[in-house]
């Protein structure tokens, strides 16, 4: 198509807007941005590639030989497999009762959800450790039947799916809102069930925004650090997750192995904002 | 039961409310909220005097200053450039702008651990930008600076993300008229575009701002972590409990979560007032 001048919206040309000046603030602006961006994100992302790769993939590669973090990869990945699911059953159910129906202190209940995220991660650990840590309420009962919660999987369970407890949630809430209820309600009329309808109308409308609030709740799962350290106990091929496993050897100077699986998890992140703006460029998502 | 729910919701006639709503306050009480609850109670069988004891020791009092001070700057570090980030993200086009749009995510999804040594290597004495920052006496690694630069890029995307829809809100046309009508760029700025993003501006300050106060991970690797100087609030409860000092830890805890709660009714006050305004400005 021929290029036509736009006359109106955002890109319209704008009289007297082309002086000097005007192209001088542009310029000045996406400098200070650029220059700030790179400084305070871009060039750590570049260095934890950098110091991974710094002696060679072969180095890179042998990283993952320790038995200790390949025990961290596998306890990470356990986590995020039990976390999440859990999470996005807990959204989905919050989303359609907030989303669907009229109910009285529906706003404080959604203040309620987020809580988590304005909790401190370490304070989100310290819970499960008065709880059921050795002096914690439940302590001597736990010892006394010889389960073990905090220093343990169970306790890591918790801690991160206290921290990760509104991210599906949050992202389904107001897209469902959006959506409305019409085609649900029309449904139900002609005599659907309540999951046929589900199945077969809410989840094909809301599947990029449940993709994109499953894949932030996963990223945030693998990467908690502070709430998992607290009721970890640090131990070496037991407990620590992949976090965890970064900063023992970070301490102990093996930077290489530390920024080895500091790139997985970088690499992860990435993928996630990349599946983000997948999802936003299809224009599937709200905004 | 069924007259109470009645009264309890509108009717309506889809079905799963009480599937649906009795399974999210179920799991929500039992994963958040008795949790949280245990905390209050914990350090209330403090006497009082023990509770004081911890929270206004002078180590604690240290680590308030540090906590407190390094976010309220982080936040106002991010309150500047996150509103030079997004006018330049809503305003102009340039190559790599959608990249761009899509890296100031990354401290969301990047978990905080890593942020934390990736900022300590490149600040570091001879690190790619401490080395040029060293010469002029400018040490940023386990100092405040550092404390308050890894504060300020975990919390960054908050206030880019809350100040971006509220810019591509502001009226062109009402721009351009005060400009024909022969306001400057500084006129038009101040009477016009700040007036409209200031509600998203404060909310993203202080979700900023509630962000970096309870931030643990990124900070602890770039701190140094000496007592009174370099020590935040949550390392204070960390060493709390590795003391097994439960109660000390739980009494800290409170201090935290009491400021949680400040900070989350600020930003929902804040967000009301920003919509009441724009409802007005569109009657």
């Amino acid at each position: 198509m021929a290029a036509l001048p736009r006359l109106f919206g955002a890109d319209a040309p704008r009289p007297g807007k082309h002086t000097w000046r005007h192209s001088l603030t542009r310029w000045l602006f996406i400098g200070i941005s650029l220059t700030f961006l790179v400084a305070v994100l871009i060039a750590p992302l570049l260095t934890v590639f950098a110091m991974a790769l710094a002696h060679g993939i072969g180095v890179w590669l042998h990283a993952f030989s320790d038995p200790d973090t390949l025990a961290a990869i596998r306890l990470t990945l356990l986590t995020a497999a039990v976390v999440v699911p859990l999470n996005t059953i807990f959204g989905l159910a919050a989303a359609w009762c907030i989303a669907k129906f009229e109910f009285r202190a529906k706003s404080m209940l959604i203040t309620l959800i987020d809580l988590p995220l304005a909790v401190s991660p370490v304070v989100a650990g310290l819970v499960f450790v008065l709880l059921f840590g050795l002096n914690g309420w439940f302590g001597a009962w736990l010892q006394e039947h010889s389960i073990s919660v905090i220093f343990a999987l169970p306790g890591i369970l918790l801690a991160t799916m206290f921290v990760t407890f509104p991210y599906v949630a949050r992202e389904l809430i107001p897209l469902m809102q959006q959506l409305g209820n019409d085609e649900e309600e029309a449904a139900i009329t002609l005599g659907a069930g309540g999951w046929l309808t589900f199945f077969r109308v809410t989840l094909p409308k809301i599947r990029w925004g449940l993709v994109y609030g499953v894949i932030l709740c996963n990223a945030r799962a693998m990467g908690e650090f502070g709430a998992v350290s607290v009721v970890s106990g640090h131990i070496r091929g037991l407990t620590n997750t992949m976090p965890l496993q970064i900063e023992i050897l970070y301490n102990e100077y093996n930077f290489v192995g530390a920024f080895t699986v500091a790139s997985l998890l970088t690499a992860l992140a990435a993928l996630t904002l990349l599946v983000k703006s997948g999802i936003d460029r299809a224009g599937y998502r709200r905004r | 039961m069924a007259a109470s729910t009645r009264t309890f919701r509108e009717p309506s006639v889809l079905p799963g409310f009480g599937l649906t709503f009795g399974f999210t306050t179920f799991f929500l009480s039992v994963m958040v909220l008795l949790p949280l609850a245990a905390l209050v109670l914990v350090a209330a069988s403090m006497h009082w005097l023990d509770f004081w004891h911890v929270v206004a020791s002078p180590r604690a009092l240290g680590s308030y200053r540090l906590s407190f001070g390094a976010s309220l700057l982080a936040a106002s570090v991010n309150a500047v450039f996150g509103f030079i980030i997004a006018w330049t993200l809503t305003r102009y086009d340039f190559p790599g702008r959608k990249m761009v749009d899509a890296l100031i995510d990354m401290p969301f999804a990047l978990p905080t651990a890593v942020s934390g040594i990736a900022l300590t290597t490149v600040f570091a004495r001879n690190g790619w930008i401490g080395r040029y920052l060293e010469p002029l006496g400018v040490h940023v690694t386990y100092t405040w600076i550092g404390v308050t630069l890894a504060l300020t890029l975990i919390s960054m995307p908050f206030t880019v993300r809350a100040v971006q829809p509220a810019l591509a809100e502001v009226q062109r046309d009402l721009e351009d008229a005060a400009e024909t009508l022969g306001a400057g760029r500084f006129t038009v700025f101040r009477r016009i575009i700040l007036p409209t993003v200031l509600p998203a501006l404060l909310t993203g300050f202080t979700l900023s701002f509630a962000r970096a106060v309870g931030e643990y991970g990124s900070v602890i690797f770039i701190a140094g972590n000496l007592p009174l100087k370099t020590e935040i609030t949550p390392l204070l409860i960390v060493i709390h409990l590795e003391e097994f000092d439960y109660r000390g830890a739980a009494a800290l805890g409170v201090v935290m979560l009491a400021i949680s709660f400040v900070m989350l009714l600020a930003i929902n006050l804040l967000q009301a007032w920003g919509r009441g305004r724009l409802l007005r400005r569109r009657s």
